[in-house]
């Protein structure tokens, strides 16, 4: 281009500035394009969006988004308080309002827009505001100085914010709406009914549905509103924010295209109907719309500065996304797309909790596929998720209201191959998939590499498991092999290795690492084939050559806890006892001197026995006609059941009875890792079975089945499997879920989770186990079959075995116990001294012996009086 | 004093722990060795033995205190290796430590290792 391109650009404001800074920076040189800057205001651009916090002590100067030096540095011509009146279009000049003229190639129109008064007698006095610039700040400022009560007419978005501003100047405020709600165009009828509490809770009234129809002298304060309804409100100050008009004038006058409300029409390019003019920002109209917001305003400028320089650009402005996320006076607010649910069909969800002040609202399509809009108030926390769905148009999961209850367990994450690559994966860091995506391409090769690149996952790290799938995903995609090995000693999943365990009947870790392993093993893939080779075989988990294999509460039956002594839970099915064998148990414990505690599961827990009490204690209990509970097993553990219709009013189902049958059909079988049951005997649940792996209560025709529950560190409500079941058909059905669950879980792989990663979920579940769907129900029943058949109380078999019992001592060559293992009393019974206590009964010479290789650190500071624990 | 141990033989540094017997293969077992303080005083130390028939050591020793769960209980640890290291996990909270070095392999940690060895179906310990 040899001649040089005039633009010049009238209006200074956010979005002018950022024309401004673009076309600067797309720019060859100020020889290629000479930039002059008009600005009405007295100052050059500044931050709007954060205009409040200039009552919270922010300057003009810290407000601004630039400043005269960096314009000259730019090389940018500009002025101020240049009132642009008249356009020349035949000539491309333009007058200021002091005669001052400029010729121009391109013009661009960033004149932005102005607050609207709603014509009321008396609202041109002069307390009476607006909110827009820096100088109606100071007018308000000043005005509030001698003011006690001040009114802000109207309450939408920038309505609350000028609210806010006069609640930080110490004014008594007050907001009066003409609309029945709050914030009418983002928020919906129940979202604003929240929001209008939220608001009032802090201190700020809210007058809805009132028509201010004058303003005059007050009594009490300066100024009197009166309101259609023949309300009033003193006041001695009033804002006017009742939305906004294009400054659309220098359009109006020189016959530009305007729309019928106003604003200067524009095309894509955002040209007006004068190709060598364009508008930008709240002047602008794009087909019917005005964008009241900074970011279309910004894509905007980005359009216009590129077809400046190109007319061939093929960049596009084609509307925005009006979705927004903020804070209003400490409250969350967020709108997405058709908030109130315009769309023809449009279905919506509501969640509302009331006493947590918070209000959410999904808006979808009718098929139920497609989000459409969200309203979310007091919590914006699923906002970003929510906004992916509509801006991807991604299908939305079955229960589309998951995705805004909060007590959904596992709330349907997006799966990684659904987002696109602008989602964010990462919100604390803000790291998009895109990101990953391209640190995958730039070489990092598994989910370490990925976080030390982008920094995912490196802050609250809620998003590791997403993390991992994308990471996973995209190398997949790449054709790199992802490595499912349960670690170094075998290149197999659990249930690979399962498989070759059935299949070529492998009866020992140690054939099965020669063929198809290497190395000694480990503490992670031991006890996996353990628990596969007591699932498929069901054999006594502490043969010698299953010992090396047990994590310690294998290998002692029993729990171990943190210093090094066990605890023991007998079983107690479905939670019934005798008093004898509750006798008993108390004898133990007396005996003992352990410590006793009811678990969650409807049994007792003894805690504080050495490794070498073990045997003495269980003999004791087995003697009394007690057994093994399992509590140390990756398997079955208890099955808790209300008491049912024997007892109770209410119950239809005798649940103790099914408790009982169930917990001693599938007692002791090893699975991926524990096991839960419950039932309960009415639907009132006493029970709490939809939080376990295997669920039942009772209808009055049978037994619903629930699946897949889980309580824990990530509750999961269990999925209804199956309904009015009779006893044989309910054993039936737990049987092949049972058995299909440990062929092919994961290692250390709850059912919920299980389910969650089960394709098909709970729909292809009942396929295979009811409609045998894979014609396999026939070998899990089977499976389930030979492992019950060969039940035994591992307790019972161990004591039955001297030479098993060797493993029971703390020294191979002394009998004395562990001196380290000290208790003191608290609350009438035994725990674990601290570390500072065990140095307290050091110094007070109680303790025999002391090992100097314990390196103490004194930082557990208990100082109470020791009483040391001598055998 | 127990009897059991008054009857150690101490062979210069080299103690015989236990016997062959004692050992379970691919797990650990736990003694108490005596040993003297440098104010002269009587103390006792637990030792972890280890029996790794696929190794080339044997057997191994380290104490059997775990410096983080600050317990007892390494013997009770599952063993294995860790690229090509003998290991045993403690069965608290899951750490590696090498069997050779005593070396925490995840943490900031160390126990001890001594040499052991199997000397005429006795195993011995040099401490």
């Amino acid at each position: 281009m040899s001649k040089q391109l005039n633009v010049v650009v009238v209006g200074n404001g956010m979005v002018g500035h950022h024309f401004v800074e673009q076309l600067a920076n797309l720019r060859e040189s100020a020889e290629q394009v000479n930039i002059t800057v008009l600005s009405a205001e007295n100052r050059l651009a500044y931050d709007r969006v954060h205009l409040s916090e200039y009552f919270a002590g922010k300057t003009a100067q810290d407000l601004a988004l630039t400043d005269e030096s960096t314009y000259h540095d730019w090389q940018i011509d500009f002025r101020t308080n240049a009132k642009v009146t008249t356009i020349d279009r035949q000539q491309q000049q333009i007058t200021t309002e002091v005669g001052e003229t400029f010729s121009y190639d391109k013009l661009i129109l960033a004149t932005g827009s102005y607050p609207f008064v709603p014509p009321i007698p008396g609202g041109d006095q002069s307390h009476c505001l607006v909110y827009r610039t820096i100088d109606d700040l100071e007018s308000i400022k000043s005005s509030a100085s001698s003011s006690k009560v001040g009114v802000v007419i109207g309450g939408g978005l920038l309505g609350l914010e000028a609210a806010n501003a006069l609640k930080e100047l110490g004014l008594q405020t007050h907001v009066v709406e003409f609309a029945p709600q709050l914030m009418a165009v983002q928020v919906d009828t129940g979202g604003g009914r929240l929001l209008k509490s939220k608001i009032e809770e802090l201190g700020v009234q809210v007058h809805t549905s009132k028509a201010t129809q004058v303003i005059e002298k007050g009594e009490s304060c300066r100024y009197r509103l009166v309101f259609a309804d023949g309300e009033t409100l003193e006041t001695d100050l009033v804002l006017f924010s009742a939305g906004i008009r294009p400054y659309d004038n220098l359009g109006r006058e020189n016959d530009l295209t305007l729309g019928e409300r106003g604003g200067i029409v524009i095309n894509s390019q955002c040209q007006t109907s004068d190709e060598n003019i364009y508008a930008i920002g709240e002047c602008a109209l794009y087909e019917n719309m005005i964008y009241g917001l900074v970011a279309p305003g910004y894509s905007m400028a980005k359009v216009t500065a590129n077809h400046v320089l190109d007319s061939t650009s093929e960049t596009v402005f084609e509307g925005a996304d009006m979705s927004t996320k903020l804070k209003l006076m400490g409250v969350d607010v967020g709108s997405i797309g058709d908030a109130h649910a315009k769309t023809q069909g449009a279905l919506t969800y509501t969640y509302e909790n009331q006493p947590e002040g918070v209000y959410k609202k999904i808006v979808v399509s009718s098929d139920k596929t497609l989000l459409l809009g969200a309203v979310l108030v007091g919590d914006t926390s699923e906002y970003d998720s929510l906004l992916q769905y509509m801006l991807n148009a991604i299908e939305l999961p079955e229960s589309p209201e998951a995705l805004i209850l909060p007590m959904a367990a596992d709330k349907p994450m997006l799966g990684a191959d659904a987002l696109p690559d602008t989602a964010t994966i990462c919100s604390c860091l803000n790291v998009t998939k895109g990101d990953i995506v391209a640190a995958v391409d730039g070489g990092a090769c598994s989910v370490a590499d990925v976080k030390s690149c982008t920094k995912a996952s490196t802050g609250c790290g809620g998003c590791a498991a997403l993390l991992k799938d994308v990471v996973d995903k995209e190398l997949e995609s790449r054709g790199v092999e992802v490595k499912k090995d349960i670690c170094e000693h075998f290149a197999y999943s659990r249930r690979e290795l399962f498989d070759i365990v059935k299949v070529e009947k492998i009866t020992s870790f140690e054939q099965l690492i020669e063929k198809h392993g290497q190395g000694l093993g480990c503490e992670i893939c031991k006890p996996t084939v353990g628990s596969i080779l007591a699932s498929v075989w069901n054999d006594y988990i502490l043969d010698s050559s299953k010992v090396p294999l047990q994590d310690t509460n294998d290998t002692f039956l029993a729990n171990m806890q943190k210093d090094g002594t066990y605890s023991v839970v007998p079983r107690i099915p479905g939670g019934e006892i005798t008093p004898d064998k509750l006798i008993t148990i108390g004898e133990v414990a007396k005996k003992y001197n352990l410590y006793t505690k009811i678990t969650g599961g409807q049994r007792i827990d003894l805690f504080g026995a050495r490794v070498d009490q073990l045997p003495d204690i269980w003999q004791e209990l087995i003697d009394a006609g007690l057994e093994t509970g399992h509590a140390y097993g990756k398997s079955v553990r208890t099955v808790k059941s209300c008491v049912g219709s024997t007892w109770c009013r209410y119950g239809v189902q005798d649940s103790v009875g099914m408790a009982i049958d169930i917990e001693n059909r599938y007692k002791g079988v090893r699975a991926p890792h524990k096991v839960k049951f419950a039932v309960s005997g009415c639907t009132r649940e006493c029970a709490e079975a939809q939080s376990k792996d295997f669920g039942v209560i009772a209808t009055d025709k049978g037994w619903n089945l629930y699946v897949s529950g889980n309580g824990g560190m990530k509750p999961r409500h269990a999925d209804l499997f199956a309904t009015d079941l009779d006893d044989e058909t309910l054993i039936k059905y737990i049987d092949r879920i049972f058995s299909f669950y440990i062929q092919t879980g994961d290692r250390l792989q709850r059912t919920s989770v299980w389910m969650e990663n089960l394709e098909g979920g709970l729909e292809y579940l009942q396929k295979v186990i009811i409609d045998d769907h894979l014609g396999i129900c026939d070998e899990l029943e089977k499976q389930m079959a030979s492992i019950v058949g060969k039940y035994q109380c591992e307790w019972k078999t161990t004591l039955e075995n001297p030479e098993s019992l060797k493993r029971f001592r703390q020294f191979v060559n002394s009998d004395k116990t562990d001196s380290n293992i000290q208790f003191v009393t608290e609350r009438d019974q035994i725990r674990p001294a601290t570390l500072a206590e065990k140095k307290a009964g050091e110094l007070g010479g109680n303790i025999e012996i002391v090992d100097l290789t314990y390196n103490e650190s004194p930082s557990e500071s208990s100082k109470q009086a020791v009483a040391v624990m001598e055998d | 004093m127990t009897q059991a141990l008054k009857e150690q033989t101490v062979n210069k540094d080299w103690v015989t722990l236990c016997g062959i017997q004692d050992l379970v293969a691919n797990s650990g077992i736990c003694a108490l060795v005596a040993k003297p303080s440098e104010q002269g005083e009587q103390l006792e130390k637990q030792i972890a033995i280890f029996s790794i028939p696929d190794s080339e050591e044997k057997v191994f020793a380290v104490d059997n205190f775990d410096p983080i769960g600050k317990a007892n209980v390494l013997y009770r640890g599952i063993v294995g290796s860790n690229n090509g290291e003998p290991i045993v996990a403690s069965p608290l909270y899951k750490q590696q430590f090498s069997l050779k070095t005593g070396t925490c392999i995840q943490e900031e940690a160390e126990i001890g290792a001594y040499p052991a060895r199997i000397q005429d179906q006795a195993i011995q310990v040099y401490i």
